[in-house]
C-alpha cells in the first residue's frame, strides 16, 4: 500500500471511528448509571438522521434542522426512559433489557410507518459534500469535520464528567443510587441528563453517517448500533474513554482490512463481531475496564 | 422542646412488625444511643428518618416540623445525614471526590453556568473544594485525598463516610454502627472525632452501636429495642443493669 493510499484510509478510518465512538458513548453512559444495555440506543442515530431529513425537506434550513433533530432525539430518549425504563428501576435487569429490545422494534417500525421502508436520499448541503484533492488523497469536507467535531464533543463530555457537580453525580450513581440520593442529588434528574447526552450524541452520529453515506432507512440503526455496542464492550463498558477508543479501533480496522484485503470487503460488517467475540473470550472487561464492579467512567 | 421526636412509629413489612409503636425524643446537642440485638429494628428507624421507608403509622418530627416521608434527596435540606452499617462509599472514586459529592446541594450553579463556565461555576467549585479539604483536615484524612476509597483500611473508610455525611451540612447526624469492625485504638480515636465534630458543627447525634463500652462512653441517653419494641430508655449506666436489657442480649436465665 503506498503512502497516499495509507493516508486516505487513515482519514476514512478516523471519520468512521468517530461515528462509532459517538454512538458508543451513549451505550456506555447508560450502562454506567442503570446497568442497562440500551439496545434501543442504535435507533437514536436513525431518529437523528430522519428528523434532520424531515426538517429540511419541510423547508427548514439544514443547520437548524440538525439542531432541531438533536433536540428532538434527546427528547425522545428522555421520554423512552421516563415511560419505558423508569417504572422498571427496581425490576430485574433482564426485564429492562427485554424492554429495551421492545423499544428498538417500536422505533424502527414507527419510522417505517411514518416514512416508508424504502431508503431515502439524504442530500446534505453542498458545502458539506465538497471534495478536496490533496495530492492523490480524496477529502470530502465531512471526513475532516467529523473527527474534529467528535474530539470537541468528547472534550466537553469529559469536562462535564470530571469537573462539574453533575458529572460527579453521574459517576457516583454508577456505584450506589440510594446513597447518592442522600447527598441531596436528584437521581432522576441526573439519569435524565445521561439520556440527553447519550441520545443527542447518537443523533449527531446518525447525522454524520447520513452525510457520509447519503442514503438512510429506518433500519439503519441496527447494524451500526450493534457495532457501536461492540466498540463499547471492546473499550470496556462503563468507561467513556474506553468507548471512544473502541470506536476508533473498530473504525480503523474496518477501513484498513478492506483496503488491504479487498476480497474480504463483503465481510466488513463481521469484523466488529469478531472483535466482540475475542474480547469476550480473552478480556471480558475490555481495554479500559479493570474490574466489572470497580471501574466506571 | 425536643429536637428529634419519634412519635408512635410502627413499621410493618407484610405480616412482620419490624417496629412496634416506638416513641422517643432526642434533645438538641445530645448523643443519643439506639441499641438492641440484631434484627431489633434499629436500622429500620434510620431508613424511616431518611425517607427510604414510609412508616405504617406514626410521625417523625424534626424541630417540630413533620418530616415523615420526605424523599431521601430532600432530607438533606432538612439537615439530616447518615452513615451505613456496611460502608457505602463510591468505591473507585477518590476520597476527595467522595467528600465533594456531599457538597452537591451547596454548590449553587446551574447547567448553563457549568456549560459556559461562567464565573459562578468557578467560584462555587473553588468554594466547595476548599470546604472539602478543611473537612479532610479535621478528620486527619488529608494524606488520603487522592487515594481510591477501596484502597483504604476499614477504619479510615468509616471516617471518610462520616466526613461525607458532614459535607451535606447536617444538624442531625445518624451513625449506623460506626465502631463496627474497629480495634480498640481505632474506636477511641473515633470517639474523639465524634465528640470533636459534635461541638464544632453543633450536631445532634443518633447512634446505633453494639459495643456497650463505646455506647457508655459516648451516649447521654439511650433507647434499647428488642423485636421492634422499646424495652428501656434512660442513662447507659442504668441500661447495663436493667433486667430486661440483659435478658434481651444474653437470653432469659430466670427459667433455667
Amino acid at each position: 500500500m503506498d503512502f497516499s493510499i495509507f493516508l486516505q484510509q487513515l482519514v476514512n478510518g478516523a471519520s468512521l471511528g468517530s461515528m462509532y465512538a459517538l454512538i458508543a458513548i451513549g451505550y456506555t453512559m447508560v450502562y454506567g448509571v442503570l446497568r442497562l444495555i440500551n439496545f434501543a440506543h442504535g435507533d437514536f442515530m436513525m431518529v437523528g438522521a430522519f428528523l434532520t431529513l424531515f426538517g429540511y425537506s419541510a423547508g427548514i434550513p439544514f443547520e437548524l434542522s440538525v439542531l432541531l433533530a438533536i433536540v428532538g432525539s434527546a427528547f425522545i430518549g428522555v421520554m423512552t426512559d421516563k415511560i419505558a425504563y423508569k417504572p422498571l428501576r427496581d425490576a430485574p435487569k433482564i426485564s429492562l433489557l427485554i424492554t429495551a429490545i421492545g423499544i428498538s422494534f417500536f422505533l424502527e417500525n414507527l419510522f417505517i410507518v411514518l416514512f416508508g421502508a424504502t431508503p431515502k436520499a439524504f442530500n446534505a448541503p453542498e458545502y458539506l459534500t465538497k471534495v478536496f484533492h490533496v495530492g492523490e488523497i480524496y477529502l470530502p469536507i465531512s471526513v475532516i469535520i467529523i473527527p474534529i467535531v467528535t474530539v470537541l464533543i468528547l472534550t466537553f463530555i469529559l469536562y462535564i464528567l470530571y469537573k462539574t457537580k453533575y458529572g460527579m453525580a453521574i459517576r457516583a450513581l454508577a456505584f450506589d443510587i440510594p446513597t447518592v440520593k442522600l447527598m441531596g442529588v436528584d437521581a432522576d434528574r441526573i439519569i435524565m441528563i445521561v439520556f440527553i447526552i447519550g441520545s443527542s450524541l447518537a443523533a449527531i452520529g446518525g447525522i454524520f453517517y447520513a452525510v457520509s453515506y447519503p442514503s438512510i432507512d429506518p433500519l439503519m440503526g441496527i447494524i451500526v448500533g450493534l457495532k457501536a455496542f461492540a466498540a463499547a464492550v471492546l473499550g470496556g463498558i462503563g468507561s467513556v474513554t474506553g468507548a471512544v477508543l473502541g470506536g476508533f479501533i473498530l473504525g480503523f480496522t474496518e477501513i484498513f482490512v478492506v483496503a488491504m484485503f479487498p476480497e474480504l470487503g463483503g465481510y466488513k460488517d463481521a469484523f466488529a463481531f469478531f472483535f466482540l467475540i475475542l474480547v469476550l473470550l480473552f478480556r471480558p472487561t475490555g481495554i479500559m475496564g479493570e474490574d466489572l464492579e470497580r471501574s466506571r467512567f | 422542646m425536643s429536637f428529634l421526636k419519634i412519635d408512635g412509629v410502627t413499621m410493618q413489612f407484610g405480616g412482620v412488625t419490624a417496629i412496634d409503636n416506638l416513641s422517643f425524643e432526642v434533645e438538641k446537642g445530645m448523643i443519643y444511643g439506639l441499641i438492641g440485638p440484631n434484627g431489633a429494628g434499629k436500622t429500620t428507624i434510620f431508613n424511616i428518618i431518611t425517607g427510604n421507608l414510609y412508616p405504617t403509622e406514626g410521625k417523625i418530627l424534626l424541630e417540630s416540623n413533620n418530616i415523615t416521608g420526605t424523599k431521601p434527596n430532600k432530607i438533606v435540606y432538612k439537615g439530616v445525614a447518615r452513615t451505613f452499617q456496611n460502608i457505602r462509599l463510591f468505591k473507585s472514586m477518590s476520597v476527595l471526590d467522595n467528600i465533594l459529592i456531599g457538597f452537591d446541594a451547596q454548590a449553587k450553579y446551574s447547567y448553563l453556568e457549568a456549560i459556559f463556565r461562567l464565573p459562578r461555576y468557578f467560584k462555587q467549585e473553588k468554594f466547595i473544594d476548599k470546604k472539602a479539604k478543611e473537612l479532610l483536615e479535621i478528620f486527619g484524612l488529608t494524606e488520603f485525598a487522592d487515594s481510591k476509597a477501596t484502597d483504604l483500611s476499614y477504619g479510615v473508610q468509616r471516617k471518610v463516610e462520616i466526613a461525607r455525611a458532614l459535607a451535606t451540612n447536617p444538624t442531625l447526624l445518624l451513625l449506623d454502627e460506626p465502631a463496627a469492625g474497629m480495634n480498640s485504638n481505632e474506636t477511641s480515636d473515633l470517639a474523639d472525632i465524634i465528640f470533636k465534630i459534635k461541638d464544632k458543627f453543633n450536631l445532634t447525634v443518633l447512634l446505633i452501636e453494639h459495643d456497650m463500652k463505646f455506647v457508655n462512653k459516648m451516649c447521654d441517653k439511650l433507647t434499647v429495642l428488642d423485636y421492634g419494641e422499646k424495652i428501656f430508655e434512660g442513662k447507659p449506666a442504668d441500661a447495663i443493669v436493667d433486667k430486661k436489657v440483659v435478658s434481651a442480649y444474653l437470653g432469659d436465665f430466670s427459667h433455667a
